[in-house]
Formats: structure tokens, C-alpha cells, sequence
């Protein structure tokens, strides 16, 4: 068969091909231009070649000490709150009824954390936790616990990741019990005639059940987790001191704090390809776990 | 090994108040003896399910009891009864290996880890599934996994029943074959009652030796295959069962005649008083039931379509509202449009709202 050559097609493509060039292109190429110059007053640019993205890596300098640091705190930030909301997510699926009017009940509960704008719930915890006003700092103070989120460092993280935890178990749980509700009654049944405990059950039918939908959910707290930004930065500013400043406040700090455009693109640079590289891996272990198929003709 | 008996068991899923009418399983009082194999018979929604689901603990009847060896067990839990089901789809323990599988249930009991090893081995020998002992059960095919269903129950060497809730559906025709006779092969060998849930009258009709039809949540009759194909107790029977099913037309019967369409039928059994009021019917097996050239005594009646099934044809012929399907013999060519219908008069029966009369010999 002889194609049919028209290049005229070329104009039906060119809609997107522009959207695309002027929303995700451009701008990343402008970033990938700033962090190879150094810029002064009065538009002033100078070429500084890799100079930034060395810098970034060398804990020595300035720059590199601030990301390397933050990287840390945030590394840090996502293990703690995927080893609380993963577990907990989980136990709260399980308890969750499986027929009722209470299902849209708790459904309903579970989604509302979910729904509040992340500024808000930033707000919230804000004054939640303020020894003077807020019910958990008053109460807590009151208990005789020295609870200061503004100037005590344990506090203000326990407060970030508490708030974390409110905020995103639902997503955990609500994923969980999707994965649990898949799960055909026979399997229950058959473990109830294999004499199986409440525990086997869970981990030979409902923990593998929920394998994929789990992989999903770290995945998405785990990307979230890295790119806060709102909620410290309302309830924390980053502080006290350094403590609570991730990666993306350090990025506005340098960014639109100092306008050091160029350190600040390649600090961009850097996330983005952390987080790419972190996907891409996520990416790869779930096509390959859902790639399970039978190979061969069973036993007959 | 037990024997099941079902005393008066009945279930509604709406609760033991709600009417009559919707139980979906109504009263039922039978024997299954030891050893036996037995299949529930019957179209969807005609509460085989729930029966088998009752005697395997799955769900609490409503009313009635059901005794293992005497005993009433009707209280105790699915874990307590000593009964191993196999679904229609396979349940496999995805994580684990087909011997770890095999194992689970014994595991799950405590029992000492030679044992185990020594009876996973032995059953896994039955099941032919040996050379698989290592592999993780989720890669294997469908009617493997059915296997290891299977395997799950037989391995513990207490159980008293195994029950099969359809468990052919998702697997390939070819290999339905060959499991059902691996089934029939085990029960010959292991002498356990298995019971057997299908709506497929081929596999319950090749598996049992008992055969339970089952229609609107009552137990319509309960024979052997030959028994349900000669004697149908129920009309519903006759028509399930075979292929094509019975004939059943209203018929006028009086003695040792039945009248259907002003033409005079023989019956070979006299039948005196039928039940007054009651709608009656006979019944007649395509089978036993062949067309001829018309001629003055049969009864005529009009070609609609010959079916061919190969080995045999059967002419679909209608005698006035009533259709009739019956055998044409081999060699024999038919006519374009009326042909005469030849009843064997022993094979006619005669059912008064729905349900078998017994004439005198």
C-alpha cells in the first residue's frame, strides 16, 4: 500500500505541539538557562557553566550545605510519615464495615481531611497547636508537657508530621479499602474452612490483595511528602531555626528570598530529576509486579 | 467420613420471618450416606448454593438442623465441621508456594511440621501436582489451581465431606474432562461423600451416583441418573434433565387412556382417581416418542423444524397448542408437513400439578 504523503497534517498537530512548547518546553528550558548563569541588578547575566550544580553537591559551600540538608530532613520527613500513614491506613481499612450505612459514614469522615485546601490545613494546625489559644498546645500545656512548636525543634516536627498524618492516612486507607473490598467472599470463606486465623488471613489473602493499591499509595505519599511545602511553611515558616525547612522552602528562599535565580534553577533542576528518578523506579517495580501470568500449561 | 443428614433444614436470607414463599431454601429433610457422591442439581437461584453453603457452616440456617454421624453441628463454626470446599473460582494463597498451600490448613491447626511434610507429599501425589510443590500457586493455570483448592481439603485426614460449588466454570472444556474424572478417580479411591454443586446436567449427571434436582429452593426429586431420566417425579425434572426434555402437555387421563387433542393415547398403568381440580399433564421423553407417516390411530401433527444432532434428529411437530419434540427414526424421510406420533405407552407418564402420579399396574 502506497502512504498517502500530506503535510498538511503537520497543522493538526500544531495546536498541541504549541501548547505543549509554551507550558512544560519553554519554561523548563529558561530554568535550565538560569542555572548556568549568575544574575546581578538590571537583567545583568553571566555564564557560570556547571558551577551551581557542583556547588549544590559540595556540602562544603554554602549552597550545598542548605540542599544537602534539607534533602536530609525531607528524606527523613517521608520515611517517618510513610511508616506511620502506610500501617495505619491499613489497620483503619480493616476496621472499616463492608455493607451498611455506615460505610457512606465513614467514607464520608475519611474524605474530609482530603478535601481541605493545603494552606488551610497549614492554618489549622497553626492555631490547633498554639500554647496560648490553640486546644492542643493550651491542653497539652496544661498537662505539665512543655509544648512549643515555635521554638522547640521535637515539637515542631512532631507537629508537621502529626499534621501529615490527619491530613493523608485517608488517602491510605481509602486505597486500602478499595484493594480489601476487591477481594471475592470465597477467599474468606476458604481460609474460615482452612481454619485460618485473623492474622493468616490478612497475611496470606489481604495483605497480597492490597500489594498493588499499597505500591500506589507510597508512591503517591512518598512524592507528596517530598514536595511539601504549604503546610510547614504555614505552621513552622521552616523553623525554628533551619529544622523544618524542606527542600521546596529552601527553594523559594533562594529563589525569591535572595533571588538567586541561577542557584535556584539548578536546586530545581536537581528535585525534578530526584523525583523523576524515584517514579521512573516506582514505575518499573509495579508494571513488572502486575506482569505476573501464568507461563506455562499447569498440572493436568 | 460421615453420614449428613439434614433434618428439617430450611433458610431465608431475610431472616426466619420473613414468608414462606421467599425462603430460599424451603424445608428439607434427607440422608446423604457415607461415602457417597451426590450432585446438586438445578438452575440458578434454585438455592443449591445456599444448601451447600449451610452444610459447609458458610451461613447459619434459619431453621432445622443438620447432623454429621448423629451429631448436631448446626452451631458450630465452618473451622469446627471438618468440611473442605473447593469454589467456582479457584482461592489461592497468592504468596505462597503450591506446597505451602497445600500445608496452610494443617499449619493453621498446629499439627507437627513431619506430618505435614509427609501429607503434603501424599496428596500432592493424588493430585498429580508434585512436580509444582515449589512453585508459587498464582503462575499456574486454572484447573491446577482447582486442584490446589481440592488438595486443601483432602490433606486434612479428618474431613467429612468435600463439597463443590461449580467448581469446573472457568476451566478450559478439554481439561473439564480430565478433572472430572481425577474426581471421580479420588472419590473411588479416598471413599469420602462428596457433594457437588453444578447446573451443568452432563457433569452432575457423570459425577454422581446420586443426583439432587433442585427447583425454587425445594428438592424436586433425588435418584439416580437412570432413575430422573425414566421416572421423572417432577415436570420440572422431565425437562431439565435431557436433551431435549420432556414433552409435558395438558391431557385429559382417565383409566387407561389419556386424551390429548380429541386423540385417544394408551397408558400402560390405569390411572383411577386423579386429584380433582388438579391441572393434569402427561409426560413423554423425546426418546420414547417417534414420528411416522400418518395413519389412521396416531396421533398427527405438524412439522415445525427437524433438528439434527448428528447421531440423531428430532422433529420439533405441533398438535394443535401443544408442541411436541420426538425422535425420527433412522432412514426414515419426512414428509413435508403432517407426520403421525408413536408414544411407547410405558414411558408415558402422568403428573397432576406438576408431581408424578403412580397409575396401577
Amino acid at each position: 500500500m502506497d502512504k498517502t504523503i500530506n503535510q498538511k497534517a503537520w497543522f493538526l498537530v500544531l495546536p498541541v505541539f504549541l501548547v505543549v512548547a509554551f507550558s512544560a518546553v519553554l519554561p523548563l528550558m529558561t530554568v535550565v538557562n538560569y542555572s548556568m548563569q549568575d544574575t546581578f541588578g538590571n537583567n545583568q547575566f553571566f555564564w557560570n557553566g556547571v558551577g551551581w550544580f557542583k556547588e549544590l553537591l559540595d556540602p562544603s559551600t554554602d549552597l550545598g550545605g542548605r540542599f544537602l540538608a534539607s534533602l536530609g530532613r525531607n528524606l527523613l520527613f517521608s520515611a517517618i510519615i510513610l511508616a506511620i500513614e502506610v500501617p495505619l491506613g491499613i489497620v483503619v481499612a480493616l476496621s472499616m464495615p463492608r455493607q451498611g450505612w455506615t460505610v457512606a459514614v465513614c467514607l464520608v469522615i475519611l474524605a474530609l481531611p482530603l478535601l481541605i485546601p493545603w494552606n488551610v490545613v497549614g492554618t489549622i494546625w497553626q492555631i490547633f497547636g498554639r500554647p496560648d489559644i490553640g486546644l492542643l498546645g493550651y491542653t497539652l500545656n496544661s498537662l505539665g508537657i512543655d509544648y512549643n512548636y515555635v521554638s522547640n525543634e521535637f515539637d515542631a516536627w512532631a507537629t508537621v508530621i502529626v499534621m501529615d498524618v490527619w491530613h493523608w492516612t485517608s488517602l491510605v486507607a481509602l486505597l486500602c479499602y478499595a484493594g480489601l473490598k476487591s477481594i471475592p467472599d470465597a477467599y474468606y470463606q476458604a481460609a474460615q474452612i482452612d481454619g485460618a486465623s485473623r492474622w493468616a488471613v490478612f497475611k496470606a489473602i489481604q495483605l497480597p490483595k492490597m500489594n498493588r493499591v499499597l505500591l500506589i499509595a507510597v508512591l503517591l505519599r512518598f512524592m507528596d511528602s517530598f514536595m511539601i511545602y504549604t503546610e510547614p511553611f504555614v505552621v513552622t515558616g521552616g523553623g525554628p531555626g533551619n529544622s523544618t525547612t524542606f527542600v521546596s522552602i529552601e527553594l523559594v528562599k533562594i529563589a525569591l528570598g535572595q533571588f538567586d535565580l541561577g542557584k535556584a534553577a539548578a536546586l530545581s533542576l536537581v528535585y525534578n530529576l530526584i523525583i523523576l528518578i524515584v517514579c521512573w523506579i516506582f514505575y518499573t517495580v509495579m508494571t513488572n509486579a502486575g506482569a505476573e501470568r501464568p507461563e506455562k500449561k499447569g498440572a493436568a | 467420613m460421615a453420614r449428613i443428614d439434614l433434618v428439617d433444614l430450611a433458610h431465608s436470607y431475610g431472616g426466619n420471618d420473613a414468608p414462606a414463599d421467599s425462603f430460599a431454601l424451603k424445608p428439607v429433610t434427607m440422608t446423604w450416606r457415607q461415602g457417597g457422591a451426590y450432585a446438586l442439581l438445578g438452575p440458578s437461584g434454585c438455592g443449591k448454593t445456599t444448601l451447600l453453603n449451610l452444610i459447609s457452616g458458610i451461613v447459619t440456617p434459619s431453621r432445622g438442623k443438620i447432623l454429621f454421624d448423629g451429631a448436631d453441628i448446626t452451631p458450630l463454626s465452618t473451622q469446627k465441621r471438618n468440611i473442605a470446599q473447593v469454589f467456582q473460582f479457584p482461592v489461592i494463597y497468592d504468596t505462597m508456594t503450591v506446597g505451602q498451600n497445600l500445608a496452610f490448613p494443617l499449619k493453621n491447626r498446629g499439627v507437627p511440621k513431619v506430618e505435614v511434610d509427609a501429607r503434603v507429599k501424599q496428596i500432592a501425589d493424588l493430585l498429580d501436582l508434585t512436580p509444582w510443590l515449589g512453585r508459587k500457586a498464582t503462575r499456574l493455570t486454572a484447573d491446577a489451581k482447582q486442584k490446589i483448592s481440592l488438595g486443601r481439603g483432602l490433606v486434612r485426614s479428618d474431613v467429612a465431606a468435600v463439597l463443590f460449588d461449580e467448581p469446573l466454570t472457568v476451566i478450559d472444556p478439554e481439561l473439564k474432562w480430565q478433572l472430572r474424572s481425577k474426581l471421580k478417580a479420588l472419590h473411588r479411591e479416598l471413599d469420602l461423600t462428596m457433594i457437588y454443586v453444578t447446573h451443568d446436567q452432563t457433569e452432575a449427571l457423570t459425577f454422581a451416583d446420586t443426583v439432587v434436582v433442585m427447583h425454587d429452593g425445594r428438592v424436586v426429586q433425588s435418584g439416580t441418573p437412570a432413575e430422573l431420566f425414566d421416572k421423572p417425579a417432577h415436570t420440572f425434572v422431565g425437562y431439565f434433565i435431557g436433551s431435549p426434555g420432556m414433552n409435558i402437555v395438558p391431557a385429559a387421563v382417565s383409566g387407561h387412556e389419556a386424551r390429548v387433542d380429541g386423540h385417544i393415547i394408551g397408558l400402560h398403568r390405569n390411572y383411577g382417581v386423579l386429584p380433582a381440580g388438579a391441572k393434569i399433564e402427561i409426560g413423554v421423553r423425546p426418546e420414547f416418542l417417534h414420528v411416522a407417516a400418518p395413519a389412521s390411530g396416531l396421533l398427527s401433527a405438524t412439522i415445525e423444524r427437524i433438528d439434527d444432532l448428528g447421531r440423531v434428529r428430532f422433529a420439533r411437530v405441533r398438535v394443535g397448542d401443544a408442541k411436541f419434540s420426538a425422535r425420527v427414526p433412522p432412514g426414515f424421510s419426512v414428509p413435508d408437513n403432517m407426520v403421525g406420533l408413536v408414544f411407547d405407552p410405558a414411558h408415558v407418564h402422568v403428573y397432576a400439578d406438576s408431581r408424578l402420579v403412580e397409575g396401577v399396574a
